[in-house]
């Protein structure tokens, strides 16, 4: 019988092979007396080497297959196999108490997991599964259960386990390991991660995925939309394969336009930037042929910790990815913290209305130290390639004037101290307000740019919160209302020589780019990985020819007749399997 | 025995990577080697030591070095935590 599994589609591809059962045995730790002291002790130490052998191979293997960033986790669960105070402690309660090895080895490990699972640094928190992996091999050895060596697959299968540890995947050999599945994980797990620098399908987070698939089963992992199938019919399988190749085909034509600008049928050229949070982000923007970031959401920065953090720290994130980027432009965002995003160091006080609270610019001009260290960072890096700086809710043209008057103050300081700044940044808004939509032809004189934020330009437009499912389904990126301030905005910026960008979801989303382009978006920023399958489309559609369709769209009537006519009309590339 | 107290500069602290690189240095040595954090002293060849601290930036460290190979050690280690981690 056919059965389908949903869970969290962690790496995309299409994998049909035999299911692999991973049997993670729980093994029992039994607790004994022995009689021979230096036996056990012996046993302890072969079992340590025999595990750092295995570790030293895995780490290799880590090394050539997934460079040496990857590998070095590897050096450090090799050091805790040598650490004296977990050895020592073993054998000390083996020769003190007469225990028996493997019951020694799992008590001094919970007592070090648990200390690691105490602190308050997540970071720190998740280093007990560091030592939780390490010495489950070594119990392994001890106990006689062999650890299955995942390396040593040699037929093409696909893995279905429990969950799987960073030193499982690493080791997965490419060749025959086509797929695989687990019950626990989410898309950033480290498994999910390495599973798409692998380019192995996956599935994460199928919850019943063990009970329902025995070794042997014919499975079919569906990386794209998240499913597994567990022994599919022919014709299933025949869907399948298709799918597969059709993949395989998108890609090859994906990579293909990695290097390419982003212009229209008609010659109309856009931006295709990039959404991040952090330096490291850089990489699967680069990866993924960006053109820019058009959104730096700089609150990692400040988040996950205990104090803010110092115009070092921040100066050198801001310096590492305008680095990175080359010169492309990069639009960074100055700190939008407070309602929902809460930092519990600045102490603010609940509010009954975050959404409409003190947050962002409005708690930076009032809380001006952390505001204008922000700047001074940034300021200082903007030697390091194409910055500019975007201010988030600005409700007011004075907000606007005294926020450029803070940074032109901190900049003019630098400069007197000998301090080099780029004499270019172009300084501009986050248009998510309704209010300042309306009056963006006053904003356009000022500003050098906007980018419209349209998460939160939905959610205060429609006077829905986006959180809420009762009202969710207010959130309706085609509603004419929307799509009305869109349009102010780019005529408003247009009518003063100014650009438009969008950093929004609504950027990315292929119903809306159609409309976008004909309204003559200049940037689009996106989640990296939507950006190669958004230049395929506009590279299809002609701007002339929406043009002449927006009269029309912007007076339909509702958020379904736009979808349904934006779909009748024009190339939506619906088959896409990239995204 | 010789001592040296230094201040940690990194953004992270001494997270995984940097505690790697010192313990694999002072596994180097003969001397005993300890590390004082906050009034806590671990062994400095214990990579479940070190972290356990969970040492962050603007952290005051000493690092004692006790034995025949104390000096060497202790220049060892200065010049890996001079090397990007701290002063």
């Amino acid at each position: 019988m056919a059965k389908t599994i949903h869970g969290i589609a962690a790496s995309p591809g299409i994998a049909i092979a035999k299911a692999f059962r991973l049997n993670r045995q729980e093994f029992n730790i039994e607790q004994k007396q022995i009689t021979s002291i230096d036996q056990e002790i012996n046993r302890f130490q072969d079992a340590l080497q025999n595990t750092k052998q295995e570790l030293v191979e895995i780490k290799q293997k880590a090394f050539t297959e997934l460079g040496a960033d990857k590998a070095e986790i590897f050096s450090a669960h090799l050091l805790v196999l040598s650490d004296p105070e977990l050895v020592n402690s073993v054998i000390h309660k083996i020769k003190e108490e007469n225990l028996n090895a493997e019951y020694a080895l799992n008590e001094v490990a919970k007592l070090f997991i648990s200390i690691f699972e105490n602190m308050d640094n997540s970071y720190m928190r998740e280093r007990a599964a560091d030592i939780r992996d390490v010495t489950k091999r070594v119990l392994a050895q001890l106990v006689g259960v062999s650890t299955f060596n995942l390396s040593f697959i040699s037929e093409e299968v696909i893995i279905i386990a429990e969950d799987l540890t960073p030193s499982d995947t690493a080791g997965l050999n490419r060749r025959y390991v086509k797929g695989f599945t687990t019950e626990f994980g989410g898309r950033t797990s480290h498994s999910a991660i390495m599973a798409r620098s692998m380019e192995i399908p996956a599935v994460v987070g199928t919850k019943d995925v063990i009970a329902s698939i025995k070794t042997g089963d014919l499975v079919i992992v569906d990386g794209i939309d998240g499913t597994v199938i567990v022994n599919p019919s022919a014709e299933v399988v025949v869907l399948y394969e298709e799918k597969k190749a059709a993949f395989a085909t998108q890609k090859t034509e994906m990579v293909k336009l990695k290097d390419k600008k982003t212009i229209s049928l008609d010659g109309h050229q856009v931006e295709l930037a990039a959404n991040i949070g952090t330096p490291n982000d850089v990489i699967s923007v680069l990866e993924n042929g960006g053109e820019g970031i058009g959104l730096f959401r700089t609150e990692f920065l400040y988040m996950g910790r205990t104090q803010l953090p110092s115009e070092e720290e921040q100066f050198e994130a801001y310096q590492t990815i305008l680095e990175r980027m080359e010169n492309k432009p990069v639009v960074v965002r100055t700190i939008d913290i407070g309602g929902d995003k809460e930092l519990p160091y600045l102490n603010l006080p609940d509010e009954m209305n975050p959404f409409l609270g003190f947050r962002a610019i409005r708690l930076c001009l009032e809380m001006q130290d952390m505001f204008r260290t922000q700047l001074r960072a940034l300021l200082r890096a903007s030697v390091y390639g194409n910055l500019k700086i975007m201010f988030p809710m600005i409700a007011t043209l004075d907000e606007f004037r005294q926020a450029k008057a803070i940074l032109k103050e901190e900049q003019e300081k630098l400069i007197a101290n000998g301090v080099a700044v780029a004499s270019n940044i172009e300084v501009g808004i986050m248009v998510e307000i309704p209010a300042t939509a309306v009056i963006a032809d006053l904003f356009a004189k000022e500003v050098d740019f906007f980018s419209i934020g349209t998460n939160d330009l939905i959610q205060y437009t429609m006077a829905s919160d986006r959180m809420n499912e009762r009202v969710a389904y207010l959130y309706q990126p085609y509603h004419p209302a929307i799509l009305r301030l869109i349009n102010m905005v780019i005529k408003a910026a247009h009518n003063q020589g100014k650009w438009v960008g969008m950093c929004g979801e609504m950027a990315g989303d292929k119903w809306a780019i159609p409309i976008l382009l004909g309204l003559g978006l200049d940037e689009f920023s996106m989640s990296p990985t939507s950006i190669l399958s958004a230049r395929n489309q506009i590279t299809k559609l002609s701007r002339e020819k929406i043009k002449s369709h927006l009269p029309t769209i912007l007076n339909l009537e509702t958020s379904e007749e736009v979808k349904k006519y934006v779909t009748e009309k024009f190339p939506i590339d619906s088959d896409n399997l990239i995204i | 025995m010789k001592e040296k107290t230094f201040k940690i500069t990194a953004e992270t602290g001494i997270h995984a990577r940097p505690a790697t690189q010192l313990v694999t240095k002072a596994s180097q040595f003969e001397s005993d080697i300890t590390l004082v954090f906050k009034g806590k002293s671990v062994n400095l060849k214990s990579i479940i030591g070190v972290m356990s601290l969970g040492i962050g930036q603007g952290a005051e460290i000493a690092i004692i070095c006790e034995g025949s190979d104390a000096n060497a050690a202790l220049i060892a280690i200065e010049e890996v935590i001079k090397g990007g981690l701290g002063e």
